[in-house]
């Protein structure tokens, strides 16, 4: 009996288990995957555990702020769902994560996701899908500036060599003998910055006497900086993710070196890695930054309306710290993204909220600085271009000059 | 030259930090014949510890020995719960024990602390000294004498004490040891505490350095297993001799030899680690060891 | 003929059940779930290579995700730069990768178990940033973007009789993938129970006694090392075909670690274990994340615990889990569970006799 039983266990475990699966088969496509009359389903990936985990909290913030809107009624009606899938910043998870959230759980779009390396991974997949990949959490230049090949894929944040040409300008303008030192790290992040930095300076671009790179495992960069201080470098760039920033800050005070200018990426900036530093040894002489959001622990927004508007939203994120610039950002972005979703009004399809977004943004962010448009048009696909120069006062930020608009000159 | 000497110099102090953590994995060694790949994360997590109770207000003077203690303890209660069923397993299933325990202590540390890089106290200024040009901080001199305390009470231990001797014998001899009345598992439990203990000693020095986040010893691990494997795993002197030349090396390395630059200098600990275990697995301070079959 | 297929062992029967069921379920679910299980198979097939260097012949790598890296980065390379049809570089990488995990082996030889593992962790680690430096070559931090194949002719026809509707060429890449793992474990199923097999399980069972009956040391350890890599080569080929895409950050110290718990989930020393350890790997921290918090009979608290902390913490306690409480994974505890029913079924007496699954061992 025995043997017998075990083959007729085995082929019922068969059957049952074909049966089991065969509840689920391809549903047949229809126009507006993701809209129903009472709701919008929208998907991310993010980092929420691993290595880069710091900017999982810019997914809580987003969905912190589709919260709020839902609670005053949704977008026309229609409340937001947000599915948040951590990828761990492996591009190996964000592909089968997005094709899951595209043809299982039917998102109308992606957005914001994180990574550049993670959102490559899936462009050519969901441009073939013709699913919105809408304002990607990156600044890599790619998903602007190659629009016209992926035409369902868009960034928001300024462009990272966009970002590095503002400070071309104003070290032209500020320091113009510089003998400029960068530190980079050596990926798709560092080396547009980098590549930014140098095209904005044009034809001053020899005023770059040495560039260092450090890979994102490094341990400390105190070697690279000891040879660009070596090297008689007296305006320093650090194109460097928050962690390596802070300690760069506190060796170059150890290192007795004070250049005349340090500039940081708006990615490292936020007021607590400062303090961060700052407890750490550093001097925080002549460092000089841009931005293009309000910075939550500013005190000259605390009366601020988009300010006071922004600690509401993010009080419906009990994990998330209100300090924390990426929750503004994740909240400034999120807006963005409403904004869209409100003027694509009755015609809910993806192909109008894209091309609203590629071709027709022009938006006043009320957690961005004060000027700052949030604006395409059908020949520039960067949403945001302009920012402004703030220096360390020793305590905070403080805002100098104007906006600077770089909006046009990377094609 | 004055440029190669800095080099030198901030080679030797991040090399004092790969000493610490290298010393911790040797007393392991000592204690089980074992790589603990856990220890890295253990004393991230005690530091995250200490860096819980300075914020609810201790003093760090009181928060250095008590998260010591605490270490201590916890060092314990792992080898009691996590390597005590399995201790007499072959080196295999140890080995992919503490990886796990390093995954799941890496997991724990960001689920309750967040990923976000604090500032952690130090006890030495950060003020630099000026040597003829060259600059090291207090806080770099502070981590190299504190690893040279740490090395030469382990080495006090281990040599010239009974529990040292005991904890010796139990390890290489658990047998013979155990006829002759020692609690050999007891003895694997000390020598988790004490490791734990250095670890977290490690951890408290380094965090101000490196900024306290749960993947702050991961960047530092590989150069701790190349300097433990360098100076022979068994030493404690050779740890913190292996941590120096390591640290010194890639940073030469990094710095004069372009085709390695800034980028991978990791590469240089990979590359200490193979040659040396290729052309003298003992290092340099171990004895040849003899196979157990 | 007929007299054979009824008096096959239970074993078989169970053998071709899975398969026909690999097989056929594609059909009946969604193309996404079926790149879901192309990727657990690829797993499966990774794991296999790593449990016969470490289940059979007792060498511990933790580096494996560096050898699928080289497998993806080959044929990745030969599909961009050399317009290489993809499927035609799969055999190219695995047969690479084997050939450098070969020469790997050689050094290895001199490395105690411990120093190995030192050793190969070290590569995992070190892997991202070696691939970064040749940039002309692998794309650099870029990564390089593939081209999915369609489905040829004769499979879309075949598709489209047997089901009405169209192959998509995820459905594809699974078959392919299917096909590969179906090979290479029918491979390793003969290996191990042939002479290599043995000789690799007595130098893992004690070298000196090994040596001492003869058995090539050296060559089988090389062997293992060489076998091992070349699954892992063929691995990497089909993920970079399933994916589409890789890059750097693909190939993390934690696809090492994943591959690992896998080999030790499933069972180390036996075959049907990877493909268990596989699909319990891939589908964890999907699961964890998706599953865990949609059960209204598992506290809040906990969902969320599961849900926050990722998979790394689910991993590191499984791992520790099994290797106190079932050392030979789930092909084990199955195992105990049949031997334990079949002593129910027939009573004590003809258990010596019955025929049973080969015994999965402990190393």
């Amino acid at each position: 009996m025995g043997r017998n039983a075990a083959r007729l266990a085995a082929v019922a475990a068969f059957l049952v288990t074909l049966g089991a699966c065969g509840g689920s088969p391809a549903p047949a496509p229809q126009t507006d995957i993701g809209i129903t009359s009472n709701s919008i389903l929208l998907g991310t990936t993010n980092a929420l555990s691993g290595p880069a985990a710091a900017y999982g909290t810019i997914a809580h913030a987003e969905d912190a702020y589709f919260t709020y809107v839902n609670n005053q009624g949704g977008v026309n009606g229609r409340k937001i769902t947000f599915k948040i899938q951590d990828d761990a910043y492996n591009p190996a998870n964000t592909v089968p994560l997005t094709k899951g959230l595209v043809e299982q759980d039917q998102v109308f779009a992606m957005f914001s996701g994180l990574g550049t390396q993670d959102q490559t991974s899936v462009r050519d997949y969901l441009n073939s899908k013709k699913v919105p990949q809408l304002f990607v959490a990156t600044g890599a230049t790619t998903f602007g500036k190659d629009f016209s090949t992926n035409q369902w894929t868009m960034g928001w944040q300024p462009p990272y060599q966009g970002e590095a040409r503002i400070y071309a300008k104003d070290v032209v303008q500020n320091h113009p003998n510089a003998k400029i030192g960068v530190l980079y790290q050596n990926d798709d992040y560092g080396q547009d910055y980098l590549k930014g930095l140098t095209d904005g300076l044009g034809s001053n671009a020899s005023m770059i006497v040495d560039k260092e790179s450090y890979d994102v495992t490094a341990a400390s960069p105190a070697s690279q900086l000891a040879i660009l201080k070596s090297k008689g470098v007296d305006t320093l760039f650090l194109f460097s993710t928050p962690k390596p920033t802070i300690q760069s800050l506190a060796i170059i005070t150890g290192l007795h070196w004070t250049p005349n200018a340090i500039y940081l990426n708006s990615v490292s900036n936020p007021q607590v890695y400062m303090l961060a530093a700052k407890t750490a040894g550093a001097a925080l002489a002549n460092v000089t930054s841009v931005a293009y959001l309000k910075d939550p622990t500013d005190p000259q927004w605390a009366n601020d309306s988009g300010m006071q508007q922004y600690k509401t939203i993010i009080a419906n994120c009990t994990t998330c710290k209100p300090n924390d610039g990426f929750n503004l950002y994740g909240v400034a972005v999120a807006y963005t993204m409403v904004d869209v979703l409100k003027q694509a009004g009755s015609n809910m399809t993806r192909k109008n909220v894209m091309d609203i977004a590629a071709n027709r943004l022009n938006e006043t962010n009320p957690f961005a600085l004060p000027g700052v448009k949030v604006k395409t048009t059908s020949s520039d696909h960067f949403p945001i271009m302009q920012e402004q120069v703030i220096t360390w006062s020793g305590t905070g930020w403080t805002l100098q000059g104007s906006l600077i608009d770089e909006r046009g000159t990377l094609k | 030259m004055q440029a190669l000497l800095q080099q030198v110099v901030s080679g030797i102090a991040i090399g004092g930090i790969f000493a610490s953590l290298a010393l911790a994995l040797v007393l392991i060694y000592n204690a089980m014949g074992l790589v603990n790949f856990a220890q890295g994360e253990m004393a991230m997590l005690a530091t995250f510890v200490a860096y819980a109770l300075i914020n609810r207000g201790m003093s760090y003077w009181i928060v250095f020995p008590v998260t010591l203690v605490l270490a201590f303890g916890g060092g314990i209660v792992i080898q009691r719960v996590v390597i005590r069923p399995v201790e007499r397993a072959p080196i295999l299933t140890l080995v992919i024990i503490t990886l796990g325990l390093a995954t799941l202590l890496n997991g724990l540390a960001g689920f309750m602390f967040g990923y976000v890089p604090r500032s952690f106290p130090s006890a030495f200024s950060a003020q630099t000294i000026d040597l003829l040009g060259v600059f090291i901080s207090y806080r770099d001199l502070g981590v190299m004498g504190v690893s040279g305390l740490v090395l030469l009470a382990v080495y006090l231990l281990l040599q010239r004490t009974t529990v040292g001797l005991t904890l010796r014998a139990a390890a290489h001899h658990p047998e013979a040891s155990r006829l002759l009345g020692v609690q050999v598992s007891w003895m694997l439990a000390l020598g988790w505490g004490l490791a734990s203990a250095v670890g977290a000693v490690s951890g408290i020095m380094v965090a101000p350095i490196l900024f306290l986040e749960p993947n702050m010893m991961q960047s530092i691990i590989i150069y701790a297993f190349a300097a433990a494997v360098l100076g022979g795993i068994e030493s404690p002197l050779g740890a913190v001799v292996g941590g120096l030349i390591v640290g010194v090396t890639v940073n030469l390395a990094g710095a004069y030899i372009p085709f390695v630059g800034g980028d991978l200098q990791l590469a240089v600990g990979l590359a200490i680690i193979i040659v040396v275990l290729i052309i003298r697995p003992n290092g340099l301070f171990g004895r040849a060891a003899t196979r157990r079959v | 003929m007929l007299q054979r297929i009824r008096g096959a062992p239970p074993r078989y029967w169970l053998v071709g059940v899975v398969v026909l069921f690999l097989v056929g379920f594609p059909t009946v679910i969604s193309s996404f779930l079926a790149s879901e299980w192309a990727q657990a198979l690829i797993l499966a097939i990774a794991i296999m290579g790593l449990n016969i260097l470490v289940g059979y012949s007792g060498q511990l790598s933790l580096g494996h995700g560096a050898f699928m890296a080289l497998g993806a980065y080959t044929s990745a390379i030969l599909a961009h730069h050399f317009k290489m049809d993809i499927v035609a570089t799969i055999p190219i990488a695995g047969l690479l990768t084997g050939l450098v995990g070969f020469v790997f082996g050689i050094p290895a030889l001199r490395l105690s178990a411990l120093y190995l593992a030192l050793a190969t962790f070290a590569l995992a680690v070190v892997t991202p940033s070696l691939i970064k430096r040749p940039a002309g070559l692998t794309g650099g931090v870029q990564g390089i973007i593939l081209t999915q194949p369609d489905p040829p002719g004769f499979a879309q026809s075949a598709y489209g009789f047997l089901t009405g509707i169209a192959m998509t060429s995820d459905q594809w890449i699974y078959y392919i993938c299917l096909f590969c793992a179906l090979i290479l474990f029918w491979f390793a199923w003969n290996l191990v129970r042939h002479r290599p097999g043995r000789a690799m399980r007595a130098i893992r069972d004690g070298e000196v006694a090994a040596a001492a009956s003869g058995v090539n040391i050296a060559g089988y350890k090389t062997l293992a090392f060489g076998i091992s890599a070349f699954y892992a080569g063929i691995a990497g080929a089909l993920f970079a075909l399933a994916a589409g895409f890789v890059s750097p950050d693909t190939f993390p110290v934690s696809l090492s670690i994943q591959l690992l718990v896998g080999a030790v989930v499933g069972g180390l020393a036996s075959i049907p274990g990877p493909l268990l350890g596989a699909i319990f790997a891939y589908f964890l921290p999907i699961e964890s994340n998706q599953w865990v918090p949609s059960q209204s009979w598992i506290p809040d608290q906990i969902a969320s615990t599961v849900k926050n902390a990722g998979p790394a913490v689910t991993y590191g306690a499984v791992l520790i889990l099994i290797m106190i409480f079932a050392p030979n994974g789930i092909v084990g505890l199955l195992y105990r569970g049949y031997v334990a029913l079949n002593r129910r079924l027939r009573g004590a007496a003809d258990r010596e006799t019955g025929q049973m699954p080969p015994n999965p061992q402990t190393v």
